[in-house]
């Protein structure tokens, strides 16, 4: 008797305490929630419901009261932000898929150089090539395009994305390969055909990981974009933040921060076995 | 026959990993090494080498800031990575593979919502909840015991920060730990239940001992990214409030060389502090391959047609 009361005990604590812990997580987010909707709050507690901080996405335009400083039409910064987002993600995708077949497929000289090399870069301290980044970016003319922050975006993400793929293409039985080259496939036409249809698992990760990559992207667009014509959200959030808006109408910032969000709520609930992958593969961001 | 077949499949080997390479080259190598020129420059925002010899390490040991900043860094690093990066990850795994596995794994879902979520949003919500006025999330709550609001970015800065990174931090640990969890067999669980061992021992005895490598890996490898890290504190605090005071090193070498509003921008200087950061990253890299699981990810490729 003492003993299974020792059990449901044991097991109610176990319930507060994971409860407790998670209940700032839950909260931060349930705040967004209503202050975006929220007449006005009060901590927690939201005094009336309303529709008025959603008005602006009608036009676009963000009013800041009482100041002659226009920030970027919303719809433009969604656009560049989804261009980005979609270009890093197809990209990735494509060259991944090539290269990490290569590794997985290919005995080569240097390959296992090339692996080490490629394990090293991904766990590479980012901020400290920023300096180097900024100046080639200034030599080939791409400091202020959108242009060169995916170049980079793609070129520093790939290591990782390649390394998923060789993941998957190590898992596909060669005796699949192996009947296509018999039948006649050149190697190109077996990858296309026969192989990367039987990745599509992992080419989805690459493809989920690129664009939420993509798309969250804040420290080269912070660095390497100076025009508002390329802002992308993160820079208008952080314009939010870092400015007054962010006090004078917390529930417009609250509404943009949400639409930021959309997708990666999307794929936090349809696409989490992928994101799952992509956090065992990836590095642990921060 | 032999020459033009070898010649095809090198010719597909490079259709195959050239377009990577040359990126990967461009803007991963290239930059490597331009940071260690740099760094013997006293470049600024006018872009001119003028060579300056090893002047900028000989700064590193006089500029008045830096065993401050050293300090904070430590301080972060350490406090973050026990409380959080392993030591919540550790419980939060623990709990939830102990209770009912549905409710487990949606609070598992929940911790990594931080992870994901853009990081100029998650600052936000962390400076809307931490904000000054009554009516902020934190100071509603010490209302709730009739507390004075506080003012938390100014009063304890250190809090924010190592709040708003061990919240995103806490998912890493969490997913490795369950995974190994899982792994663990049913029959040495269930043997040392037949054994008579509680909830408690079975934990103690059995699962932490069985789990010790995925321990070590999550903190060798945090440790690595969270010296490194510094987004969210510029997204935070900005290493204020005042001077430095919550500053870490690669913040520093950020902010050194694109946040001096109005001051001088220090290309070269920021690149000599870099090199420690490439430097460190490269060591903690190659040890952590050597420790753990290089052989096994060095396996032959399993196709090779000639």
């Amino acid at each position: 008797m003492g003993r299974s009361l020792r059990r449901v005990m044991g097991s109610a604590l176990a319930y507060a305490f994971i409860l407790a812990v998670t209940l700032p997580v839950i909260l931060l987010y349930v705040l967004l929630f209503l202050t975006s909707f929220a007449t006005d709050m009060e901590g927690i507690v939201p005094k009336g419901f309303t529709l008025k901080n959603w008005e602006f996405i009608v036009s676009g335009n963000i009013r800041v009261p009482g100041a002659e400083y226009q920030y970027p039409n919303l719809y433009l910064v969604m656009g560049n932000t989804f261009l980005l987002a979609i270009s890093v993600a197809g990209a990735e995708m494509f060259l991944a898929s090539l290269a990490g077949y290569a590794i997985s497929r290919f005995r080569f000289r240097g390959r296992s150089l090339l692996m080490g090399t490629i394990l090293v870069l991904h766990a590479f301290p980012g901020v400290a090539l920023l300096i180097a980044i900024f100046y080639i970016l200034n030599a080939l003319g791409l400091y202020d395009t959108l242009v060169g922050v995916f170049i980079i975006k793609v070129a520093l993400d790939l290591p990782l994305a390649i390394w998923i793929m060789k993941g998957f293409f190590d898992g596909i039985p060669w005796d699949l390969e192996m009947s296509a080259l018999i039948d006649g496939c050149s190697r190109f036409q077996a990858w296309l055909r026969v192989i990367l249809p039987n990745v599509r698992n992992g080419l989805m990760a690459v493809l989920i990981f690129g664009f939420l990559s993509g798309w969250s992207e804040f420290i080269y667009i912070l660095t390497f974009i100076s025009s508002q014509k390329y802002w992308t959200l993160s820079m208008l959030v952080y314009a939010f933040t870092s400015g007054e808006y962010f006090y004078i109408n917390p529930g417009v910032t609250a509404t943009i921060a949400i639409i930021y969000m959309l997708p990666v709520v999307a794929f936090f609930l349809f696409a989490q076995k992928y994101l799952l992958r992509i956090q065992i593969a990836g590095k642990g961001v921060v | 026959m032999a020459l033009p077949r070898r010649r095809l499949r090198i010719s597909h080997l490079w259709l195959f990993l050239v377009p990577s390479l040359a990126l990967i080259a461009t803007f991963y190598f290239v930059p490597v090494v331009l940071t260690f020129l740099i760094s013997l420059t006293n470049m600024d925002y006018s872009f001119r080498w003028n060579w300056v010899g090893l002047q900028n390490y000989m700064n590193i040991v006089e500029d008045p800031w830096l065993p401050k900043i050293f300090s904070n860094t430590l301080f972060y690093v350490f406090t973050t990575l026990t409380l959080f990066n392993v030591g919540l990850a550790l419980l939060v795994s623990l709990v939830t593979t102990h209770i009912n596995e549905k409710v487990g794994a949606a609070f598992r879902a929940l911790w990594l919502l931080p992870r994901i979520t853009p990081s100029t949003v998650y600052a936000l919500l962390w400076l809307w909840a931490t904000r000054e006025d009554p009516d902020s999330l934190f100071n509603w709550f010490l209302g709730l015991f009739g507390l004075p609001p506080v003012n938390w970015r100014l009063e304890h800065p250190w809090l924010i920060v190592i709040l708003v990174n061990g919240f995103i931090g806490v998912s890493f640990g969490m997913i490795i730990f369950t995974a190994a969890l899982k792994s663990i067999g049913n029959d040495v669980i269930w043997a040392a239940k037949v054994d008579g061992a509680s909830t408690w021992q079975l934990i103690r005895y059995v699962e932490l001992p069985l789990i010790k490598w995925p321990i070590l890996f999550v903190l060798a490898y945090q440790t690595l990214s969270l010296f490194t890290s510094y987004e969210y504190i510029l997204l935070t605090t900005g290493g204020g409030p005042g001077l430095y005071t919550t500053e870490v090193w690669a913040l520093y070498v950020y902010d050194l060389a694109f946040r001096q509003y109005g001051g001088i921008v220090k290309f070269g200087y920021g690149a000599a502090l870099a090199v420690f950061l490439v430097i460190m990253g490269v060591v903690v890299s190659v040890i952590y391959l050597k420790v753990f699981r290089f052989r096994e990810l060095m396996i032959e490729p399993k196709i090779e047609v000639e």
